[in-house]
């Protein structure tokens, strides 16, 4: 058995931020799974961040992490409230329906 | 050594927080809602004119505060007060624009407030943490008031559409911070240039390329610019005029101080990048323009070639070029917040008015103002002697100076292109019958706007060697103080 290592977090960080960024374009139905991959970017992102901060010796990294979880959270807030304006309007959250302007 | 926990270089930044913290009890505790929205609309211009004054007074001396993760110098006062102004300019047409779009509530003035004190702390980040914090103060206010129309279909469509591609573009711009903290061990951009001086590491390249591309994003540079179109036309136009202005501006500041100064030692590997994004936007900003029937999606493809011009003054990575962007940008926000106030005046019985086609006839309705937007396009157009042009050929020298002949020559037939649907409108205005009647009152801080961002532009040559002389001075400080 090998020892998990600085190269085995980054790659699973790797792997799901690919997930999150991929499910963005792939996902044709709803806009909630939408907000659910940004949000598994931003988690990738914090493994990075812990990963390499426990690397380094030093605390900055979970700092930023901290920071990035507390935004993270507002932004999924805002995003919510805007999508509940959008679906008082519409009457729908499907991503084919989101096409009132073309571009 | 200098006073590391000094707070006196962020006075105007912590100024603005606190008076967005007392504007929203203002804007609670005042009765009637029109009375709390114009009382807030005339504190918050206020306090960005006292932010003025701070940014002015506390000097343009390079100085750190927050224990060196907040740097402040001619550069940043420089950006900092266009930003501000700008800002002012927005909210000065505003008045009118919350009664008729029946969006007048205290809100947007105090987002708009909210949002420019994040551009500050964008523009004055000395640390990848605090620029992460002033990007998501900026762009979380912005998504808001993209919607801000919560009854109209389109404005929460913009705001959907501005929230999804901003939140993804945030992603990827972490996740490069992320990897450049990781292989250089440093948050702070000192210390992140001294390590890139030693060592350039694969893994640093990489945490690069994703966060020029989350930058490239904020500035809707091609091919990160999806979203602009739709939320220029899906939005309230006052909002528009703010989002073509302001934000553009300290995104591109960001932009600067991160691949000239952070990134310095490593400009091989980003001037490749940056002179792709600025090719594709140049082009697809003047290819996309041509077929736009609507004036706020036309003003969006134009911002976004207007973004790929100053990226060639990126890509030249020279004092010369950051020079010729920082000039080229200052153009920009003159030149588009008085098209904008031209924009805001068009109105059928109070309904805006945002077709091409509605122009028609305006020279004959309107001369003076026919005349203002006809000297605005030639200068967005880029042709003598209005500003744009001046902005257009310090890019395109400094790019030859670096030895990118092929860049300038792509945006000067770039700008070719450009000039045509500039042109049309000025055609249209002046040529065509006049189809639909515009009202004739137009309110007088748009008149004022409108004619003065005109005659600026028409007698920018006079003026052009006191303002190189305070760019050439704030260009060395772009990082940190030399030496």
């Amino acid at each position: 058995m090998g020892d998990i290592s600085l190269i085995h977090y980054l790659m699973v960080a790797a792997i799901l931020f690919t997930f999150g960024a991929v499910g963005i374009f792939l996902n044709r139905k709803n806009v909630i799974i939408i907000l659910m991959c940004i949000e598994l970017m931003l988690l990738a992102v914090n493994i990075n961040l812990a990963a390499f901060s426990s690397f380094h010796g030093h605390i900055t990294g979970q700092i930023f992490a901290m920071f990035i979880l507390t935004v993270a959270a507002a932004e999924a807030a805002i995003g919510l409230a805007i999508l509940v304006v959008y679906f008082r309007n519409r009457g729908s959250i499907a991503v084919e329906d989101i096409n009132m302007m073309k571009g | 050594m200098m006073d590391l926990l000094n707070l006196q270089p962020a006075t105007a930044e912590i100024f603005l927080a606190l008076a967005s913290l007392g504007l929203v009890l203002v804007s609670a505790f005042v009765a009637p809602q029109e009375k709390a929205s114009k009382l807030v609309r005339r504190l918050t211009l206020i306090s960005f004119a006292i932010a003025i004054f701070l940014t002015i007074y506390n000097g343009s001396t390079p100085a750190y505060a927050f224990n060196g993760q907040f740097f402040t110098s001619s550069f940043m006062v420089y950006m900092k007060v266009i930003i501000l102004l700008g800002a002012m300019g927005i909210l000065l047409m505003a008045k009118r624009e919350l009664k008729q779009d029946q969006i007048d509530r205290p809100e947007l003035p105090l987002l708009m407030l909210l949002s420019v004190v994040g551009m500050m702390l964008m523009v004055s980040a000395n640390d990848i943490i605090v620029l992460y914090m002033g990007l998501e103060l900026q762009s979380l206010p912005l998504y808001v008031i993209a919607a801000i129309r919560r009854e109209s279909l389109r404005s929460s469509e913009a705001g959907l559409k501005y929230f999804l591609l901003g939140a993804l573009s945030s992603g990827l711009l972490l996740y490069g911070a992320s990897l450049l903290y990781g292989f250089t061990g440093h948050t702070s951009y000192d210390g992140i240039k001294i390590a890139l001086e030693n060592d350039v590491s694969p893994g640093a390249v990489i945490g690069m390329v994703f966060l020029i591309s989350g930058l490239a994003f904020k500035i809707s540079a091609a091919p990160f610019h999806m979203w602009t179109p739709d939320v220029y036309e899906g939005s309230p136009s006052i909002v528009t005029a703010f989002f073509a202005v302001v934000p553009k501006l300290a995104a591109m500041t960001l932009f600067l101080r991160f691949t000239y100064g952070v990134l310095a030692d490593a400009s091989d590997s980003w001037q490749q990048i940056v002179m792709i994004i600025a090719v594709l936007s140049m082009l697809i900003g003047a290819g996309g323009a041509i077929m736009q029937t609507d004036i706020k999606r036309l003003m969006a493809y134009s911002s976004i070639a207007h973004m790929g011009y100053a990226l060639v003054g990126v890509a030249a990575a020279s004092d010369l070029g950051i020079g010729a962007v920082m000039l080229y940008m200052t153009i920009y926000v003159i030149s588009s917040i008085g098209v904008f106030a031209i924009i805001l005046s068009l109105k059928q019985e109070g309904r805006p008015l945002t077709r091409i086609e509605d122009l028609a006839g305006f020279s004959k309705t309107h001369p003076v103002y026919a005349l203002a937007m006809m000297v605005l396009m030639f200068s967005m157009a880029g042709i003598p002697p209005m500003g744009g042009f001046f902005g257009k050929w310090y890019v395109f020298s400094a790019a030859i100076a670096s030895g990118h002949v092929a860049l300038a020559i792509i945006g000067v037939l770039a700008s070719v292109i450009g000039a045509f649907y500039y042109i049309r409108i000025i055609k249209v205005m002046y040529v065509d019958d006049q189809v639909i009647s515009i009202d004739n009152h137009i309110p007088r801080s748009n008149t004022m706007i409108a004619l003065g961002a005109a005659v600026l532009m028409a007698v920018f040559l006079f003026g052009l060697g006191v303002l190189r002389e305070q760019i050439t001075a704030a260009v060395p400080f772009v990082v940190f103080v030399a030496g």
